[in-house]
Parts: structure tokens; C-alpha cells; sequence
């Protein structure tokens, strides 16, 4: 994105938002395979409910994952220099996640003009279950 | 209660080999579409010297390290009551496929809240090709008991 980009985005403005399919047991057993986190509790449902869990859920990393494509797909990655997000709520099986994001604000960081986001994943019952942000910084003028 | 002993205790370093293959299967587990992330002419077009790790993929460098795991063992918390509470990437430069990054976390803090019905671990890693740092992690953990 060119800086005349940057001068285009106004604050308030939403990015386009990624819906995902909703949640079943082969995404999450391909995550825990890809992503190396082989936690039971996501992939195994005698052991989640030998944790008191209804059934499995769905890995918090994957959740990030899906944000970093609504990112990925509204700027160039390089541009991208921090993330972060606090997983509130379980993301379960069945649930149809929609990622999306807000811009927060406009400033410089390390010299750069840098755009705030606020991003969130939000289930069909209109629960945000991971919220967050992201620094994205755009060529220097 | 986990022993705040543990606070600063610094994790064996691992080194982790970004693969080509496994960065097309993370891809398609997590539905990705932009063909960047799987076919190396549209990696090339976009400026990449090879398919790019995506902005959450070193995670998975930190988990096949098993360092974390091994010490939630040592400290004899079960995985059945551990979440990931929050997680923050803070990027210095890209790494591709072919690329080879070390992997050092550390344990940054241990507290409790609700008079010790959940306990936190804090960790922070670096993750670095070469002498370049790439990628700063922190991920805190929470034991539910």
C-alpha cells in the first residue's frame, strides 16, 4: 500500500471482514497436525471430558491465525509489526467465526505512519471470543 | 501454586527448519487463500525470495521446540487445565522457507488472581535467524484449578 493509501484511510473505517466455515472437528485436527500444538484437549473428546469440557474446542492459536489472514489480506505482511490479542471466550465446534477490524488510530510509530486496528473474532451469537491489535506501518512519506 | 522460583528460568534453546510443506499444510488448515503463502512464482511476484511463514506460524517453531510442554511436566501442571490467555508478536523482519531460527523462551512472571483459583505464566521468547532477531513472542498461559 502507497503512502497516498495511508492518507485514504480514515478513522473509524472498517476493514474487510474474513468469515470463516463453521468450526468442525478436521480443521482442528489439521491445525493441531500443521501448527504442532498437539494439546488433546482440542483433538480428543474423551480427553476433554475427562477435563470437565462438553467436547473439544478449538486451539486459541487458530483463532489468531484466522485474524492474521484478515490482516494479511488488507496489507502487504511486511508491514505488519505487532500483534497481539487476549483470548476471552471459547471458540467451539459449530461456531461460524467472522474476523474483523476497525481502525483505532492513525500515528507515528518509529517514524513510520502506522495505523492502530482493532481486530476481533465474534461467533454467530454476536460474542467477540478473541480481541486484540495490530501495528501496521506504511512507507514513509 | 506454581513455585515463583521458576520466575527468570530460561528454557533450553531449540533451533526449528521453516519447510515449504509445512507452511502449504498450515496454509490449508487454516484456509488460506492468497496464493503468497503456497506457490512459490506467486511468493516470487510478490517480492518474496521463497513462500513466506505467515504472521502466526513461528508459534508453531515454539511448540515443536516441546520446551514449554517438558516444563509444564517439570512444574507438574496437568494440560488439562492449562488455556492461552493472550499472545503478542511483535515482528523485526519476514523469514521463508529454507530459513533455520533458534527458539529461547523465558519465564517472565508467575501470579494468581482469585486467591489462587487461576495462576499465570508468562512467557517470552526470541526467536532469531542467525544473529537477526525476527520475531519477539510473549504468551501467557493460564492454569485454571
Amino acid at each position: 500500500m502507497t503512502s497516498s493509501a495511508y492518507q485514504r484511510i480514515s478513522l473509524g473505517s472498517q476493514i474487510a471482514a474474513l468469515t470463516l466455515p463453521p468450526v468442525d472437528r478436521t480443521t482442528l485436527a489439521l491445525f493441531a497436525g500443521a501448527s504442532g500444538d498437539h494439546n488433546p484437549i482440542h483433538i480428543d473428546i474423551d480427553f476433554a471430558r475427562r477435563a470437565k469440557q462438553p467436547d473439544v474446542f478449538a486451539h486459541g492459536m487458530l483463532s489468531m491465525a484466522w485474524l492474521g489472514r484478515l490482516l494479511t489480506n488488507w496489507m502487504p505482511q511486511a508491514q505488519l509489526k505487532n500483534f497481539t490479542v487476549r483470548f476471552q471466550g471459547i471458540t467451539h465446534i459449530g461456531h461460524v467465526i467472522t474476523c474483523g477490524g476497525t481502525v483505532a488510530e492513525k500515528l507515528e510509530i518509529d517514524g513510520l505512519p502506522s495505523v492502530r486496528l482493532q481486530i476481533q473474532t465474534t461467533n454467530q451469537y454476536g460474542e467477540t471470543l478473541v480481541a486484540g491489535e495490530a501495528w501496521v506501518a506504511f512507507p514513509a512519506t | 501454586m506454581i513455585d515463583p522460583r521458576w520466575i527468570r528460568h530460561v528454557l533450553p534453546t531449540t533451533t526449528f527448519e521453516i519447510e515449504r510443506a509445512r507452511l502449504r499444510f498450515f496454509a490449508k488448515a487454516i484456509g488460506e487463500t492468497d496464493p503468497v503463502y503456497t506457490d512459490q512464482a506467486a511468493a516470487r511476484e510478490a517480492g518474496h525470495p521463497d513462500l513466506p511463514a505467515p504472521p502466526t506460524f513461528l508459534f508453531s517453531a515454539e511448540m515443536d521446540s516441546d520446551q514449554k510442554l517438558k516444563w509444564l511436566i517439570e512444574a507438574d501442571i496437568p494440560l488439562s487445565k492449562v488455556l492461552h490467555g493472550e499472545q503478542t508478536f511483535r515482528y523485526h523482519r519476514m523469514v521463508y522457507a529454507g530459513d533455520v531460527v533458534s527458539v529461547t523462551s523465558r519465564i517472565m512472571d508467575i501470579y494468581q488472581k482469585r486467591n489462587g483459583a487461576l495462576e499465570f505464566v508468562v512467557f517470552d521468547t526470541q526467536i532469531a535467524r542467525g544473529e537477526q532477531a525476527v520475531c519477539d513472542s510473549r504468551g501467557v498461559l493460564v492454569i485454571r484449578h
